[in-house]
């Protein structure tokens, strides 16, 4: 059922599945690496069948969303590119923050705290990804200052990915109106209007 | 509590304060490589009271058989041939967890209660909690730790818990044919060192001198060494082993401190909508799409 015929298609079933999958594993990441990333969250381990099973399954969980988080990246890539407008928009972020959107720049199908956040995470997976493959004993055994290497790392930047993470969910929150793009896709006219006025000249032809 | 009888100083991944109501003497075995022969009796009682059995191996040329650490070899002995004071030296040190005041791999370790450091100085593996990640192997200055291929758990020496909780010497000791191995309190044994080497320097070992590092706090396995300057002879014992940098910026402050951090990020995005609102479509653009809408329909009419 289409509620409103002339909503705008943000995104595609395919590109919202992609970011599903993503999103889910991410999800799971979190809560059974918490539990090795300090005593206070082993308690997480129990949602996994146990803290060895937690071990055995987190390695895996993170190669799915390696693979899917690549997927995602090469879709979106050529949308994310920073313009001299995405500067002056992160410029003018605390405005944004504050409330005040009435002098921020024309943005495109992403403004530049969106874009920062996706080569953010980009960056942060594949850190996660090549320090988690340094510590995979199951199937590694790598020299062992790279393994400690990869341990420091692997906590470090798994903690700043979680926040990252939450700033974005929590963006996605405050925006009303923007979490129905991820669900069935579309949004409407005066949401694109308002946040993304290049994008919605773009696709409604105004 | 595994050993009722002994009482706990530290526990893995344990931010609260362990059972440690009694006080116990401090332990330590005394290896004295210059007494050593070789025999392997030491192996032997460790494969004997363990009740563990390796494959059995093949001969690679030297007389190190284990040729290594495993998780069903908890102490090998380590052969090497030096030459010191143009004399051929042959070196055999016995090697296995050495028992650290400040352990590493009980830093490491993120399961409760996996790994235990006794009130007495002995580190012990509780395998029935042991997660298999093989974050002690990562943690370990010495590189004892060994994972089980059978059951992905973490193996080395226990300095034979079972026996020293009921007063008794390791096994490696009670079957040490020439005393090479010495088992008592850690005081006890730092004296009779101290007499093993006045006796190497008497006969010309002027370096002679006990293995007891600091930058781990100590250890409760040490070695006299008649080459206690170069420790790096023995098959590679380290010079000075300390937890790794790298193993106490991952294991120290930071943790806490990230979790706070995080645990900040959640608040502030939930204060930051309480106290600014939401950031709604406004009306303004809603209306002026709605006569947009309308104006068209009345188009489409004419």
């Amino acid at each position: 059922m289409i509620r409103d015929p002339k909503d705008l298609q943000r995104y595609n079933a395919s590109e919202r599945s992609n970011h599903w999958v993503v999103g889910i594993s991410f999800i799971l990441l979190t809560l059974s690496g918490l539990a090795f990333f300090h005593p206070a969250f082993f308690p997480l381990t129990q949602l996994f069948g146990g803290p060895v099973w937690t071990r055995i399954i987190h390695p895996y969980l993170g190669m799915l969303m390696a693979v899917s988080f690549l997927a995602m990246f090469f879709r979106f890539r050529h949308l994310n590119k920073m313009t001299p407008a995405d500067r002056e928009w992160l410029s003018k972020a605390k405005n944004m923050v504050d409330g005040n959107d009435h002098d921020m720049p024309e943005q495109g199908k992403y403004n530049g705290g969106q874009k920062a956040m996706f080569w953010g995470a980009a960056l942060c997976m594949l850190l996660m990804t090549v320090s988690g493959l340094l510590i995979w004993r199951a199937w590694f055994g790598f020299d062992i200052t790279l393994v400690r290497l990869g341990a420091v790392v692997h906590a470090a930047v798994g903690a700043a990915m979680i926040a990252l993470i939450m700033v974005h969910v929590y963006a996605a929150i405050w925006v009303k109106g923007t979490i129905r793009a991820m669900w069935y896709g579309t949004v409407t006219r005066a949401w694109a209007k308002q946040h993304h006025r290049g994008w919605y000249r773009q696709v409604s032809g105004k | 509590m595994a050993l009722q009888s002994l009482d706990i100083k530290q526990r893995s991944a344990t931010t609260t304060p362990s059972p440690q109501a009694r006080q116990t003497v401090e332990i330590a075995k005394l290896i004295d490589v210059s007494a050593c022969i070789g025999c392997k009796a030491c192996t032997a009682a460790c494969i004997e009271w363990n009740d563990i059995r390796g494959d059995v191996g093949n001969c690679v040329g030297v007389y190190d058989n284990p040729v290594d650490l495993s998780a069903d070899a908890w102490t090998v002995m380590r052969f090497t041939e030096t030459e010191q004071n143009n004399k051929l030296e042959w070196l055999i040190r016995k090697d296995g967890c050495m028992h650290c005041a400040d352990p590493g791999c009980l830093k490491a370790c993120p399961a409760p209660g996996a790994i235990i450091q006794y009130s007495n100085g002995i580190v012990d593996f509780h395998q029935e909690n042991c997660i298999g990640c093989g974050y002690c192997v990562t943690g370990c200055p010495f590189n004892v730790p060994r994972m089980s291929q059978k059951d992905n758990k973490a193996y080395k020496c226990t300095l034979c818990s079972d026996r020293v909780a009921v007063n008794q010497a390791p096994a490696c000791a009670k079957a040490c044919p020439t005393g090479a191995i010495q088992f008592g309190a850690k005081e006890d044994m730092k004296d009779y060192a101290e007499k093993r080497i006045a006796d190497l320097k008497e006969r010309g070992y002027d370096k002679a001198g006990l293995y007891d590092p600091q930058g781990v706090g100590g250890t409760h396995v040490m070695y006299v060494l008649h080459h206690a300057d170069q420790p790096k002879l023995y098959a590679g014992l380290p010079d000075d082993p300390s937890i790794s940098p790298l193993v106490s910026l991952w294991k120290g402050a930071a943790k806490p401190l990230a979790t706070l951090a995080l645990a900040g990020v959640a608040l502030g995005s939930l204060f930051h909508y309480v106290t600014k609102g939401p950031n709604e479509v406004s009306k303004e653009i809603e209306d002026e799409i709605e006569r947009e809408d309308e104006r068209q329909l009345r188009e489409e009419a004419k």
